[in-house]
Parts: structure tokens; sequence; C-alpha cells
């Protein structure tokens, strides 16, 4: 038996099963009916995920639409993830973590100067990242919409007040997400140093997939 | 040989299309024809506010229940917006007319403000940390930047029927329309945003739609900051309840204006919009 308490749970074949280092882009094909788990190896790592149909890539995940169709913000276990044709991708069949963001989308080398002042215009960036390994396939910014933030923390207060807050991750907490149809999946494991969605401490990741 | 095999004069005056030059006549005919939910050609408009000179207007259109419509404007044009009737939902999709690559980032949008909502003062942010559009004037104050618009999964659930060709077409269709007309495509349909109709965000996540009707009339007033292509849907919003797709004609008006000045108060409102206008300045400096 094993003693790999990520693994429990998941169906008996491990499929790829690998640790994205701290700040680093990751890029996997997932097949339909195939599981994905994203395990937060040290905990409050955001983690930023596109996901892509693979059998067409103009057809993408949409935030919009997965948010419209459960009539809430919050991406919790249950949620289906809606593309921009209105179809299922993938869904949330597990989470350790009550909830998950998709409204904040992706730190930029762009938007940190707006953020936080052009010294960090040089500073490495989630959307560097999803740009990275979508040009391996063939894609490029028109491609990069907005995403999810697995394990990051964005509350909407009364009076309309937003922001990236403390994380409500913890180390070794995953959540798992079965493919509906055949996806890429991208990931920028978030490299960003000046909010608190790392914990100011961007930490490894591990994404195994199974069968 | 029978009479259906040989026409004639008779059966020729009873089709008075049956030449070219009677089609074109019929045709002609049809000019001039003016109807509420249509482009004024050149722009005209007796409303226009104070100091706004009538050489100045560059579109005049009222956008039909369900149709779009897009526009190339330049930086410093003023975009006004009208609800006529109470019931219209703008959903915009924007992009840098220059490189179109850069568009509408509503994350960003909502992000760098630290606000959920749009409204008087609020910047529409590109992926490239610059200002597509100030709002000067608001006065609705029901606007959503996050459930998106419909689609023809979405219209077809709701109203049984929902592609461009039908009576009830959705916004994503909508937009690719709108885009394809400047040469972009699917990829480039992003989330967008809508104007008139809004969404409240309760504490649990819960997304409320405030979706009316209003009163008639409502405005909101843009300023472009860049050089913008802007595509605006006229559909019901996604999360509108009724079953019938419902939605009236929005009219939308804009001028030339001079581009925004250092001293410009929505420019130096905050130090995230202030930026995003050094941004765009540093972007125009060539």
């Amino acid at each position: 038996m094993s003693t790999d308490t990520h693994l429990a749970g998941l169906p008996a074949t491990i499929l790829h099963d690998e640790i994205v280092p701290a700040r680093a882009p990751w890029l996997h094909h997932v097949a339909k009916g195939q599981t994905l788990r994203i395990v937060d190896l040290e905990g409050n790592q955001a983690v930023d995920f596109l996901v892509y149909s693979a059998a067409d890539d103009a057809e993408r995940y949409c935030a919009q639409n997965t948010v419209a169709a459960q009539g809430n913000l919050f991406l919790r276990a249950g949620t289906t993830l809606m593309s921009n044709e209105g179809r299922p991708m993938m869904t949330i069949t597990a989470s350790a973590v009550d909830y998950h963001d998709t409204i904040g989308g992706a730190c930029s080398c762009e938007s940190n100067t707006l953020r936080y002042g052009h010294h960090t215009r040089w500073q490495h960036a989630c959307v560097e990242n999803f740009l990275e390994a979508n040009l391996w396939e063939g894609r490029g910014k028109r491609d990069i919409v907005s995403n999810i933030n697995f394990f990051m923390n964005v509350p909407v207060e009364a009076d309309g007040s937003l922001g990236i807050v403390d994380g409500i991750s913890a180390p070794g907490l995953s959540l798992d997400l079965k493919a509906e149809m055949d996806v890429i999946v991208v990931v920028s494991n978030c490299p960003q140093i000046n909010n608190p969605c790392n914990a100011f401490n961007p930490t490894p990741v591990r994404m195994i997939v199974a069968a | 040989m029978t009479d259906t095999l040989d026409p004639s004069p008779a059966s020729a005056l009873a089709n008075p299309l049956a030449n070219p030059l009677a089609a074109r006549d019929h045709a002609r005919a049809m000019g001039g024809t003016v109807v509420e939910t249509m482009p004024v050609l050149p722009p005209m408009a007796t409303d226009l506010p104070q100091g706004v000179a009538a050489s100045d207007l560059v579109w005049e259109e009222t956008i039909a229940p369900g149709g779009y419509s897009t526009h190339l404007l330049a930086r410093g044009t003023r975009l006004r917006l009208i609800d006529k009737q109470g019931d219209a939902c703008a959903g915009l999709q924007v992009w840098n007319a220059a490189m179109p690559t850069e568009r509408l980032n509503v994350a960003d949008t909502v992000k760098v403000q630290w606000n959920a909502y749009l409204g008087a003062g609020k910047l529409l942010l590109t992926d490239m940390g610059r200002v597509l559009f100030s709002i000067v004037e608001d006065g609705a104050g029901t606007h959503d930047c996050f459930s998106g618009t419909s689609n023809a999964a979405t219209n077809a659930a709701r109203y049984g029927e929902g592609r461009n060709s039908g009576a009830c077409p959705n916004g994503r269709d909508r937009f690719l329309l709108g885009a394809a007309k400047h040469g972009l495509t699917r990829r480039d349909v992003h989330p967008c945003i809508n104007l008139f109709k809004g969404t409240r965000i309760e504490e649990d996540g819960t997304i409320t739609p405030l979706i009316g009707p209003f009163a008639p009339g409502r405005e909101v007033l843009l300023r472009a900051e860049m050089d913008v292509i802007v595509a605006i849907a006229n559909v019901p919003h996604v999360l509108d309840p009724r079953r019938e797709y419902t939605v009236t004609p929005l009219r939308v008006t804009a001028w030339r204006g001079p581009v925004t000045l250092g001293n410009d108060p929505i420019r130096n409102a905050t130090p995230e919009g202030l930026r995003a206008f050094l941004n765009v300045e540093d972007y125009f400096r060539r």
C-alpha cells in the first residue's frame, strides 16, 4: 500500500505525477474522464489555471459563463468549468479548500505596474507563464482569457470592495478536477511576491493525473 | 406547348420585378426609409451636450433589440449610451484598434481598482495595464463585470433557440460577428462588461441580477482613452429570468473630444488609475 497521502482517493492508475517548481508554467493534456489533482504542497500557493478544448483550442475556459451558470462567483466542489461556447470542460469533484477564485485574473508585468508601481515591471508574472506555455502549441496572447486562481481568496464586500487577501488553504490541501472533454490544462504556479496570494513566498505544487 | 412554358406579355406584367431595371427601381424606392433602429448618416443629433459642435459628431445609431454594432473610435472620443425604454443591455467588447491583441480585461478592471462595480470615475482597463475607456458620467448605476453575455447554449435553454439567424440571437454570437467585421475571430471574443443591466454580489458569492426594467432614458457617458474598436451587443442579460426574449432599443452617440489632460480628475483619482494613464501616455509617446 502506498503511504503517499496525496494519492488518497484517486483512481488506481497514475498517468502523470509531477512537482511544478515555484514560479513555473505547466502544460498537460488531460483526456475526457481522467482526474487531475492539484496539491498545494506548502499552503496558500495560488495556482493560475486555464483550460482549452484539445479538439478546438479556440474553445476555452470562460470565467463569466462558469459563474453565470451556477449563479455564484466562487468555485467549489461541484462547480462545472464552462467553455466560451457554453459547454462543460471540467468538473471540480473534490476540494479540501472551501472556495477558489475566478474573478481576480492573472498577474502580469503590466498590471503589476498599476497595482504596485513601475519598479515591479521586471518581475516574473503569471501571464508570462501562460504565454510561454501556450506559445509551444501555437497559441498566443489572444488566447489568454480570464482564468481560475485555485487556492486564492478574493472576497467581494457589501460596498463592492474586492481584493486578494490572505489565503484559506494550508499545506497538503488539494482539489480534484474531472475532465468532461479532452482538454489542455495550462497552469502558472504564481510567482507574485507583492500580495498575500502566495503568502509572499511562491512554493511548488504537485500535479497528479489519474484514471 | 402549354401556357406555363411560354410566358405571355400578361404574365410579365403580373411580375413587375422580372427585369433588372424594374428590380433596381423597386430597391431604390426603399431608400430614405426612416425607422427607430438604424444608423443615421451623416450622424445628426439634436441633444448634444452644450459646447459640442454638430460637426464633431462621429456616430449616431439606435441598435435594435437583439442587434449589435461596432465602431472605430479615436482617442478622446466621447461615447454616450442611452437606454431609451429601460430594458436595453449594452454588452461591450473593446480592443486597442492599433493592436487588437490588447483588449478589455475584466479581471484587471475590477482587481486593479479594488472594486466590483462600475460607475462614474471608473476605468475600463486592458490586459496591458492601460485605459481603454473612462466612465465620465453614469446615470444608471446598474452594471455588470461578472456574468458576461449569453451564448447559443444558454439561449437555447431559456428561449428554445438562440442563433444569429433566429429571433433570439445570443450575445456571444453577436460579438463574434462584430469582431469578424474587424478581421478578428473566435479567439478574440473575451469576457465582456454589461451596461444598464447589473449584478450585485452577496457575501456568500451569490450573483443577484439587477434586471429592471428601469426608467427610460438612463445614460452612460464614456471617454475613449486610446484608439479603440468597440462592439456593442444589445441582447437580454444572461441572468434575465424572463421567459420572453426581452430587450429594448439602445441609442449610441459619439463625438470627437480632447485627449485627457494631465490635470483631469478621473486620471488622477487613484494611484492605480494614474499609473494606467501614464502607461497610455507612454504608449502614444512616439
